[in-house]
């Protein structure tokens, strides 16, 4: 059996990839992939807990963020494409119209 | 299998007012006229209110409890909704941003706030916190075409979903500590373990994510953007609600589910709320547009507020909670006046208005003197529960600090002033007076001077 401690550090390194990604890179559209691959390593972390814990109360809560997380993408796919109608901009280096 | 029906007495406010957003959907097919969703919305509030005190009790297996503390910030969400369809009525048919959708979405997020207020366990937490926040992206860019708004909502889009992936990490953290999301269930796992590195680093988490919600330092910097790009009713409602239901959902999970731990994150709440206060007033001299200085200063707020968590004492989160309230109708005015004035976005439109608009230039001051916390305003009696509050729990360094901010502040706040009562008006100032809007700005005036007077009718 696959000991506990390796799915926590597989979380671990996901959540990091995508918390980095999403902190450089400046491509909205991959900001909105590394979001995903943060709730995606919280859903391993939950998961293993819950199995190794032998509790559902996380797997449950899986649940939960795999919906949130649909409706978060469109409502953020939503927004990016309203804003490509007024400005044809993917980055957010060329989305600077307030400053201060 | 054989599943209880749950009680969903202590839920009638929150199934009302979700029934009521819902309907004004469909509504929105048959009216033409939108101020009759507006109406509808006004009306879902006071059946909403009518029910709020006989909501009493805990129910979905103990997920969801309706006590005293839930019931005052479900009030705030109350007035704050209130005030908000008042604001946008006429300005949204100036902006021509009027759509169906808008007053629905006002009651999703503030159902979405009534649950985080209400939540006992994570899962509940968290779809609230992300009913609110979604409804919420979509009204700071509910104008379509304006290339700001659009901006504003994709920041707080961005930085929203990143703090709520903090969120989950922390709770999966603490999840794993305690083999439960029930707030009082992991308070009662925590009194019995060490405080680990794991602990900490979920607390950590589960503080920043919050922090963003209450547009707390270091983590504000999405809120001068959005407040300024987001239509000025959506800025004042969200100045308002999302940092409530964020000071509820703090005092509820710092209070009950880490009440061992109190000396562990005291230390960190005291770092974020002195950064808050001191990047929140200071930046706030050196803006120029009304938004803006009003987001800086909803940021100081924040910090101020912090204090009174801190202090980690029934007196200090009562203050809190009393400052939420005052907080509420002096902010709300405040972006009254702003939305009333045709022309009222930069600092400088402000010269001279007490020679063309005395009454409109008056309540401003009165907004500017309350948000400073000059008496016999309500913003002093706010502050003065605060400070005492933590003085009593011993942080006698932490009241100073913040008493010395609170001086900075009355620079920006008087500077308004200044520029309506001691220049020489350009132009005379042109209004949108309107009935709605009339009645938002005499319930404001009227609470911060009730409260200022007779500081009885919100405290104990």
């Amino acid at each position: 059996m696959v000991p506990l401690n390796w799915y926590i550090m597989l979380s671990a390194i996901i959540f990091i990839i995508g918390a980095v990604g999403f902190l450089i890179r400046r491509n909205i559209l991959i900001m909105l992939i590394s979001i995903e691959l943060m709730l995606n390593s919280v859903n391993i972390s939950f998961v293993a807990f819950s199995h190794y814990l032998q509790d559902l109360r996380g797997q449950i809560f899986v649940f939960f963020i795999i919906t949130v997380a649909a409706a978060e993408a469109a409502i953020g796919l939503a927004i990016l494409v309203s804003l490509f109608r007024n400005k044809v901009a993917i980055q957010t280096d060329q989305v600077t119209e307030m400053k201060g | 299998m054989n599943m209880p029906f749950p009680n969903l007495a202590p839920v009638t406010p929150e199934i009302i007012l979700s029934i009521a957003a819902m309907l004004l959907l469909l509504m929105e097919l048959v009216f033409k006229n939108k101020g009759v969703l507006a109406l509808a919305g006004l009306i879902a509030v006071a059946v909403t209110l009518y029910v709020l005190p006989s909501s009493f009790g805990t129910t979905f297996g103990g997920m969801f409890i309706s006590d005293s503390y839930s019931m005052y910030f479900k009030l705030i969400f109350m007035i704050n909704l209130a005030l908000t369809i008042l604001l946008s009525l006429k300005y949204l048919q100036r902006e021509k941003a009027e759509c169906g959708e808008y007053y629905s979405l006002l009651l999703f997020a503030t159902t979405g706030m009534m649950i985080m207020a209400s939540a006992r366990d994570f899962i509940v937490l968290y779809l609230g916190l992300e009913l609110m926040a979604l409804s919420t992206y979509v009204l700071a860019g509910i104008k379509r075409n304006d290339i700001k708004s659009n901006e504003a909502a994709l920041k707080y889009f961005l930085l929203g979903a990143f703090s709520s992936a903090l969120l989950l990490y922390g709770i999966s953290l603490l999840y794993g500590l305690t083999t439960t999301t029930d707030l009082y269930k992991i308070a009662a796992q925590l009194q019995q373990s060490e405080v680990s590195t794991t602990l900490l680093l979920s607390m950590i988490l589960i503080a920043v994510a919050f922090s963003f919600k209450i547009a707390a330092a270091p983590f504000h910097m999405w809120a001068p953007d959005v407040y300024e790009g987001a239509p000025t009713s959506i800025t004042a409602f969200m100045s308002v609600g999302p940092k409530a239901a964020g000071f509820a959902v703090i005092g509820r999970v710092f209070y009950v589910a880490f009440q061992n731990v109190q000396a562990d994150w005291t230390p960190i709440l005291i770092g974020i709320a002195i950064l808050t206060m001191a990047v929140g007033n200071i930046l706030a001299i050196a803006q120029t547009n009304i938004k803006r200085m009003l987001a800086y200063s909803s940021i100081a707020h924040a910090g101020y507020m912090l204090v009174g968590i801190i202090a980690g004492t029934a007196e200090g989160q009562q203050a809190m909670m009393t400052y939420m309230l005052i907080y509420a109708f002096m902010n709300m005015g405040a972006f009254a006046v702003v939305i009333m004035l045709e022309k009222g976005d930069e600092i400088k439109d402000y010269e001279g208005l007490a020679k063309t608009r005395p009454v409109i230039a008056a309540l401003m001051l009165v907004f500017m003197f309350s948000l400073t916390g000059i008496p016999p305003t309500a913003g002093f009696v706010g502050k003065f529960n605060i400070f005492m509050a933590a003085i009593n729990a011993g942080y006698v360094w932490l009241v100073v600090v913040a008493v010395i901010f609170s001086a900075i502040s009355a620079y920006y706040y008087l500077r308004v002033v200044m520029n309506m009562y001691m220049r020489e008006p350009a132009e005379t100032a042109a209004i949108n007076p309107s009935p709605s809007l009339g009645l938002a700005l005499v319930i404001s005036v009227v609470m911060v001077f009730v409260i200022g007077i007779i500081p009885s009718v919100v405290i104990g």
